[in-house]
């Protein structure tokens, strides 16, 4: 049996049925991860011993009297942002690498509630700071559909495990895309979630105000069954809303006929690739035959979400990282000296250089004399940016665009330029700057640029290399019900989500 | 101090930490008597990864009420800021603090100078700039001789309201006076123990000093910190004036430094240089939603509020009549003073029954005449009233020292005594019948205090009932007199310390019980 082509669903009737104990499903994705990881590096740590324990558990929960929860006995790994207690968290930086947490956080602490399986701790950018994978300091991740390209990021980990079936699906963490764009290109299903819908408690924070914690599955329905076990009110978030949870995957509706869907003009950027274009332009298409009316809108203010993240970012997360200062945990200089030089040496030694790089710009961003240009300023704009999305859904139900303009790239392009993904990340980052929820699908597979035109599916060509394309649905604040619906419908139509990289 | 046209120019700012069970933003224990270093922690207060705040309400509530009670404006919306530095006592490597919106604005406070001989008792508006909240930072320690420093988390994070007040004070004495109201409002309001001894209350005063004829504020100003008595605050702003004054006159200007006040030497010492200001790169915490205060939320607060200090100082005046600095000790202890108010009742309540007694024997004397009834007899009121206020001024006395010093030696407060109210009353009316002598009384205090049994009864069982009994009195005095010829020898010459040493034989031959003035009166007048 190829558990790792089943959904979670079927995983879910399997455990219940005891076709399939969760000690075994634990075993059969160990065995994949060890496999495979060697070379993917998706993983930062492996928690075998603590996976076989879970899953024993969850047997017996699965054994007694009761329903099971929908996660109940099903693996999953954990991006290394997500704090677990007594195992190692590092945030892929050498400032926490020997790390032991003395607390879970929220949504593990639900899942462990719930006996879902914690496979691993996946590999990502360090503290989330990039959208390549690439400045982990425990290595990049490698693209599972070719490996001499990135998975994308700051997500890479969770992403390349779910695309080559090493977790049925992953914990991951948005801020700015980075859910969406790698889920994008890494063919596999993406939810960031609307900002206080799921805690942020137990996740090292990158930018507060940003921040939203989602997953990566192999499809919408995977997607619905994670956000009602880990969504919900949090009373150590003061940023979660207390607002019911409903049961997303038992109100799923594929019938999306006469549902007004607008196509931002702005979210098709120059410079994006021809094949990515076609193969989004084809899945809004798809989505217009199921019935959908589907009508052009413009949202100017888009061109600046990126420099409103280029300052809102950097501030949050200059002081974010303040608590990351050799003194009571994490990476200590062993040179000694002056308070000072510890404090110095500390950071210096256990922060990679795009941390380094994000606290200078926050910390001069924030500085007395620059604050009213800088900060002041770019929250005035993110407030047009939110207005302008909710002057929008008044029109229209939900918003569709392409997840990124390009597929993925080979790996050591974003270390040669340190804006890179600025640019790409114009697609994602205005809705997070306005928390709103959003998806990003399968919807086709393009060749990268300088390879030779575009291919027509992925069964094209056995020479050219073919990669995801990423169809981006975004929704009304709250709205996740209607995103995950109109995911639904798009993957009941079609059948891009079931390809799974060779 | 002569200040030669010099005025200084004072402004305080304080912190008093909030008495609510747990910390500003975590559910960690906020207790300032815990001795063993980190255990009022959690990983909230340590700023483990991943760690967000979650405000106190009850925190805002009293810092709110101290708002209030400081006649501040309460904005209808207010936020959080971090301030960010860097020190090993500061886990997060930021201050969650308030910076433009604080929950308070524009109040005052009214203090009450008492004359000093050479002016006049006056009293003075302190206008307070703003109050704010934030969450206050740990320890550091540096063990004498060892090679490294510790810190201490336990109080992380406590909730702290600042008040900052305008550059109104102009003397030691006014700040010291302006601190000792502060401190017994939010004492009332419940918000603090704000004691400055323990640091629940902690004051840096900013100061300086302008020039004969200077009308703007000066250009420096130098904060004192280490302060934490009010001793201390009084004493340290009296080393600065002087020191300001003696750069001023040279044709200097006192460098914008933080000191130290030194307890030991009475001095202050340079800490740091403030010339380089510190930069703190505020920005609204995003882990926070802004607070927003509705009308119903203020009024119900204002609803709450007690009897504040000022207005209890007016009542006491006029209601008890009693002494400036009886009125101002009492008001320093808010329980004492309401447990002295349960003894007045006692008092009048006795008062009203006696008069009653002295209702019904008038109207057996004077049944004809029907109008006649004690309220309108203005000789029996006045009587009463002298009585009363006697009484009263006697009952203060007893609260404010005897009583005060047994509770303090216990750490206790008034309403846990085993004194009630009616047994203070009664003892208070046993004095003043002249029933047991002012020592005796003491000796039957303590007693109340440790058994919580009846002056009265307790006044039999140790056998102290006061003789006045004139007979017995003369007849210890005849013996006195005949066993001492050389006092009364020397008494007659004129040494009138003699006569008291024979009270004393009397006294004690008597063994303390004999009435002194009855005893004084039958000397005198055997000895003339």
């Amino acid at each position: 049996m190829n558990y790792e082509e089943l959904s979670l669903a079927e995983l879910r009737e399997k455990l219940d049925n005891k076709e399939v104990s969760s000690v075994e499903l634990t075993n059969y994705f160990l065995a994949r991860i060890k496999e495979q990881n060697p070379e993917l590096n998706a993983f930062i740590t492996i928690t075998e011993q603590e996976a076989l324990e879970q899953a024993k558990e969850a047997d017996e929960f699965i054994n007694s009297p009761g329903d099971n929860f929908p996660l109940t006995g099903i693996p999953f790994a954990a991006k290394d942002l997500f704090l677990t207690k007594g195992i190692r968290t590092t945030a892929a930086s050498k400032i926490l690498d020997n790390y032991i947490p003395p607390y879970d956080a929220t949504v593990i602490a639900k899942l462990k509630e719930q006996k879902a399986v914690l496979l691993g701790k996946a590999n990502m950018d360090q503290f989330a700071h990039g959208s390549s994978g690439e400045t982990s300091a425990y290595g990049a991740t490698k693209n599972p559909w070719d490996k001499t390209r990135m998975p994308g990021g700051s997500s890479s980990g969770s992403a390349a495990a779910v695309a080559a079936g090493l977790a049925p699906w992953a914990l991951a963490t948005e801020t700015g895309g980075s859910i969406r764009q790698p889920a994008s290109l890494t063919g596999v299903s993406g939810w960031k979630p609307t900002y206080g819908r799921v805690s942020r408690y137990g996740v090292a924070a990158m930018a507060s105000s940003l921040d939203s914690m989602g997953a990566m599955a192999t499809s919408v329905k995977d997607l619905a069954m994670i956000a009602e076990s880990i969504s919900g009110h949090d009373p150590k978030d003061g940023t979660t809303g207390e607002r019911e949870v409903p049961a997303y995957s038992k109100l799923l509706d594929a019938n999306i006929k006469g549902m007004k869907i607008g196509v931002p003009k702005e979210y098709f950027v120059d410079g994006m690739e021809a094949g990515v274009r076609e193969a989004v332009e084809k899945a809004i298409e798809e989505i217009k035959n199921l019935g959908a009316e589907i009508v052009e809108v413009s949202l100017p203010n888009t061109k600046y979400g990126s420099l409103v993240y280029a300052i809102v970012c950097p501030s949050e997360v200059s002081s974010n990282l303040a608590r990351y200062d050799g003194i009571r945990y994490g990476h200590s200089t062993s040179e000694g000296g002056s308070l000072l030089d510890v404090y110095q040496k500390s950071r210096a030694e256990g922060f990679g250089d795009e941390a380094k790089r994000r606290i200078m710009t926050g910390t001069y961003v924030l500085s007395a004399g620059y604050y009213d240009a800088y900060y002041k300023k770019a929250q005035r704009v993110r407030r047009k940016i939110l207005n302008e999305f909710e002057e929008v859904f008044k029109r229209v139900d939900i918003l569709l665009a392409p997840s990124s303009p390009n597929v993925a790239q080979p790996l050591g392009n974003a270390a040669s330029d340190p804006l890179f993904g600025y640019i790409a990340d114009q697609l994602n980052i205005p809705a997070s700057l306005a928390g709103l929820p959003a998806l990003s699908l399968p919807c086709g597979f393009a060749s990268p640029p300088f390879q030779g035109g575009v291919a027509e599916s992925a069964t094209a060509g056995e020479d050219g290399v073919l990669l995801p394309v990423g169809l981006q649905i975004i929704g009304p604040q709250w709205g996740e019900q209607k995103v995950f619906n109109v995911g639904y419908a798009y993957q009941q139509a079609t059948d891009w989500h079931t390809k799974k990289a060779k | 101090m002569n200040l030669n046209g010099y005025k200084p120019v004072i402004g305080l700012e304080i912190h008093v930490q909030l008495a609510t069970k747990s910390k500003m933003f975590s559910s960690a224990p906020n207790n300032p008597d815990e001795k063993q270093p980190n255990t009022n922690i959690d990983e909230v207060v340590t700023a483990e990864p991943g760690t967000l705040p979650v405000l106190n309400k009850e925190a805002v509530r009293l810092g709110v009420m101290v708002g209030l009670a400081l006649n501040c404006e309460i904005p209808e919306y207010s936020k959080f800021d971090r301030k960010h530095y860097f020190y090993p006592d500061l886990p997060k490597g930021y201050q969650i603090s308030q910076y433009d919106e604080p929950i308070a604005l524009n109040g005052w406070v009214e203090i009450l100078v008492p004359t000093n001989g050479e002016r006049d008792a006056y009293t003075k508006r302190i206008r307070i700039t703003r109050a704010h909240l934030e969450e206050d930072a740990g320890k550091n320690m540096h063990p004498e001789g060892l090679p490294y420093s510790l810190v201490d988390y336990n109080r992380a994070g406590s909730p702290l309201l600042e008040i900052v007040t305008e550059p109104d004070i102009e003397t030691a004495e006014e700040a010291r006076i302006f601190l000792q109201e502060l401190q017994r409002i939010v004492r009332y309001v419940g918000a603090s123990s704000a004691d400055m001894e323990k640091g629940t209350m902690r004051c840096e005063p900013n100061i300086s000093v302008r020039k004969p004829g200077e009308e703007s504020l000066p250009k420096y100003k130098v904060e004192v910190k280490n302060i934490n008595s009010f001793k201390f605050a009084e004493a340290a702003i009296n080393y600065e004036i002087p020191r300001h004054i003696e750069m001023l006159e040279a044709g200097g200007m006192p460098k914008q430094v933080t000191m130290g006040w030194n307890e030991k030497t009475n001095k202050t010492v340079e800490q740091r240089s403030k010339e380089e200001a510190n930069d703190y790169r505020y920005f609204p915490e995003p882990d926070l939603a802004p607070m927003r205060f509705t009308k119903e939320f203020l009024d119900e607060l204002r609803g709450d509020l007690p009897e504040l200090p000022s207005q209890k100082r007016v009542r006491f005046k006029q209601e008890f009549a009693l002494d400036e600095s009886v009125i101002e000790t009492l008001l320093n202890w808010k329980d004492l003073n309401e447990y002295f108010e349960d003894v007045v009742s006692e008092i009048d309540a006795w008062i009203i029954t006696d008069s009653s007694v002295i209702l019904s024997d008038s109207e057996e004397s004077q049944s004809s005449d029907p109008s006649a009834s004690p309220q309108d007899d203005g000789k029996e009121i006045s009587q009463d009233d002298g009585k009363r206020a006697r009484l009263i001024k006697a009952a203060a006395n007893w609260c404010i020292q005897e009583f005060s010093a047994l509770l303090n030696a216990d750490l206790a407060n008034p309403s846990d005594s085993k004194v009630s109210a009616e047994n203070m009353a009664e003892l208070v009316k046993l004095i003043d019948a002249g029933k047991i002598s002012g020592s005796a009384a003491k000796q039957v205090f303590k007693k109340m205090y440790e058994t919580g049994g009846e002056p009265d009864h307790i006044v039999e069982e140790l056998g102290l009932s006061q003789v006045s009994d004139e007979g017995a009195i003369e007849t210890a005095v005849d013996e006195i007199i005949a066993a001492n010829p050389k006092a009364v020898e020397d008494y007659k010459a004129g040494q009138q310390k003699s006569f008291g040493f024979l009270v004393g034989q009397v006294m004690a031959a008597m063994k303390g019980k004999a009435n002194p003035q009855v005893v004084n009166e039958i000397l005198k007048e055997k000895l003339s």
